[in-house]
């Protein structure tokens, strides 16, 4: 007896791949996921009763394949010129397979298509999330707050920019393949970002993203072996990912990096993102998400939050800025300098950014205004930190600490 | 292949004195010969002031003409392009070029078939 949830797994696993491979035989995103759902809709009928197949993904390879020709038979046989075309496509395509082939993985041209820099960034990333992460259209528009008609509609548009426009479903060549391959890791990065700054407390569909980022930086790193970026967010995203237990404290509220309990982080995910970056480092082709990496590095082996390495953190901001300027970068540093050099050191920096609003600037900034012994400016500032709070967990804590700085 | 037309949006009004202009036209004749020596040229011209536009509405029974350009702007359409080109990579590559020899913003935008005497000799 097979459970409903099995082929649910295996969609999971391998819709992707069965989608890009499809599209060989159909040459039309639509066409390839029709036939693609219809294949798992059949395999969830006949599995349960007959058993699973020897080779899951070649069945739904295979059965859908069959599925788009019949398709295209149907509307040959009505008269449809393009249908004709797209049989004798098919035929040919279907010529090349033997026995027990294997049918190959597409993904990566896919996903460059889906991250194509002609397409907005939140066509991008609802595609990538649906074709490649096989999220259905609810569960995409659960996870952006926006409802399953705009999110259908984003989705269609863009395959049918996609299919309209031309966009190319290919590897980029070598001298394009960085900024391409950057487009790519931004798309990624930006889910994540979008389920960690969701806040604790909001819905999975929301915070599950993060999930589904590292899934889609796993499938770019086998893929694309060996890039140092990928590598470098992967990392990133998974020493992250190692303390979101601790992340959370009693009811959810927020528990800040220097006051986890430290044993809660998740070790295996840390000693995976380490074994990471030590080889990035040696490697020594260092880009922005490496660096994130290694200063996530240090906090992940730093035994206390006193015993922090605060200057190679610093040192490491030193250099996201002068490769990736921004004003959260120097938000970041800040902190890292208000540990080194002091509070006023701290506060010269994040006086001076344009972050209002960022619940993050925020509550920086009221911290280093406690430090200094200036109340009654770091109470506005932790109102202001609370007003901005994504998550009834972040709100809880930067609330908690504004009524300990009143009473004190 | 594909066809695409190539747009370039012009700020209405301003003429770039000669020494400027000049060099410009000279690029843009090499571009276009690439494109001709490449197989990808269909047809290309720059236009007339937009104020020379003339609109044309049907109203009930009667075409009404009036003085163009039909939108309102700051930019019209100056000049285009149509290109064949296998993917819109290869597309964004000539509009590329025509973006950095103008210095104009340029559109680029796919045709949505391919003429029908061509896929007569191309089946043929």
């Amino acid at each position: 007896m097979i459970p409903a949830d099995a082929v649910a797994a295996v969609f999971r696993e391998e819709y992707g791949r069965a989608v890009s491979v499809l599209l060989r035989t159909t040459r039309d995103l639509d066409l390839a996921e029709d036939a693609v759902q219809e294949a798992f809709a059949a395999a969830a009928e006949r599995w349960p009763r007959e058993g699973f197949p020897e080779q899951p993904a070649a069945w739904i390879i295979t059965t859908a394949r069959h599925r788009a020709v019949d398709r295209f038979r149907r509307e040959a046989a009505r008269g449809g010129k393009e249908a004709e075309a797209a049989l004798l496509h098919a035929a040919e395509m279907a010529a090349d397979d033997l026995p027990g082939h294997d049918f190959g993985d597409d993904r990566l041209k896919l996903l460059f298509a889906c991250c194509h820099p002609a397409l907005a960034m939140p066509a991008r990333v609802a595609l990538a999330l649906r074709v490649l992460g096989g999220l259905s259209t609810p569960q995409i528009a659960a996870a952006f707050l926006v409802s399953e008609t705009t999110m259908g509609q984003r989705i269609s548009r863009a395959k049918a920019k996609i299919r309209d426009a031309g966009i190319p479903y290919r590897v980029p060549a070598a001298a394009e393949l960085p900024e391409r391959l950057a487009g790519v890791l931004a798309v990624v990065y930006l889910i994540y970002n979008e389920g960690y700054s969701a806040g604790l407390g909001s819905p999975r569909a929301r915070t599950d993203l993060c999930a589904e980022a590292v899934r889609l930086a796993r499938l770019l790193d086998r893929l694309l072996p060996g890039e140092p970026e990928v590598q470098g967010l992967l990392a990133l995203m998974l020493l992250s990912e190692s303390r979101q237990a601790a992340r959370a404290g009693d009811a959810g509220i927020l528990v800040p990096l220097a006051e986890q309990d430290r044993s809660r982080w998740d070790a295996e995910l840390i000693s995976e993102g380490l074994a990471i970056v030590h080889h990035c480092l040696q490697r020594g082709q260092l880009g922005p998400y490496q660096i994130q990496a290694a200063i996530q590095a240090v906090h992940s082996t730093a035994p206390s939050a006193s015993a922090t390495d605060w200057p190679r953190i610093l040192r490491l901001y030193g250099m996201l800025s002068r490769i990736s300027p921004g004003p959260v970068v120097e938000l970041n540093r800040a902190v890292a300098l208000a540990e080194v050099e002091g509070a006023a050191a701290g506060l010269g920096v994040v006086d001076g950014l344009a972050l209002g609003g960022y619940h993050v600037f925020h509550a920086v900034r009221a911290d280093l205004l406690r430090r200094l012994g200036r109340v009654d400016e770091a109470v506005k500032e932790y109102a202001e930190a609370a007003r901005h709070a994504p998550g009834p967990g972040e709100r809880a804590f930067l609330e908690a600490r504004l009524r300990e700085l009143q009473s004190g | 292949m594909t066809q695409y037309l190539i747009s370039m949006y012009q700020p209405d009004g301003v003429v770039p004195p000669p020494e400027v202009l000049g060099p410009v036209m000279e690029k843009i004749a090499e571009f276009n010969a690439d494109l001709r020596a490449a197989g990808a040229w269909v047809f290309g011209n720059g236009l007339t002031d937009p104020s020379s536009a003339t609109v044309l509405r049907h109203t009930g029974n009667e075409v009404l003409v009036t003085d163009g350009p039909y939108l309102e702007g700051k930019e019209h359409l100056g000049g285009f392009e149509i290109v064949e080109a296998p993917d819109l990579d290869a597309a964004l590559a000539w509009g590329r070029r025509l973006a950095e020899i103008t210095g104009l913003p340029i559109e680029v935008r796919a045709f949505a078939s391919v003429p029908q005497d061509e896929t007569v000799s191309g089946s043929a």
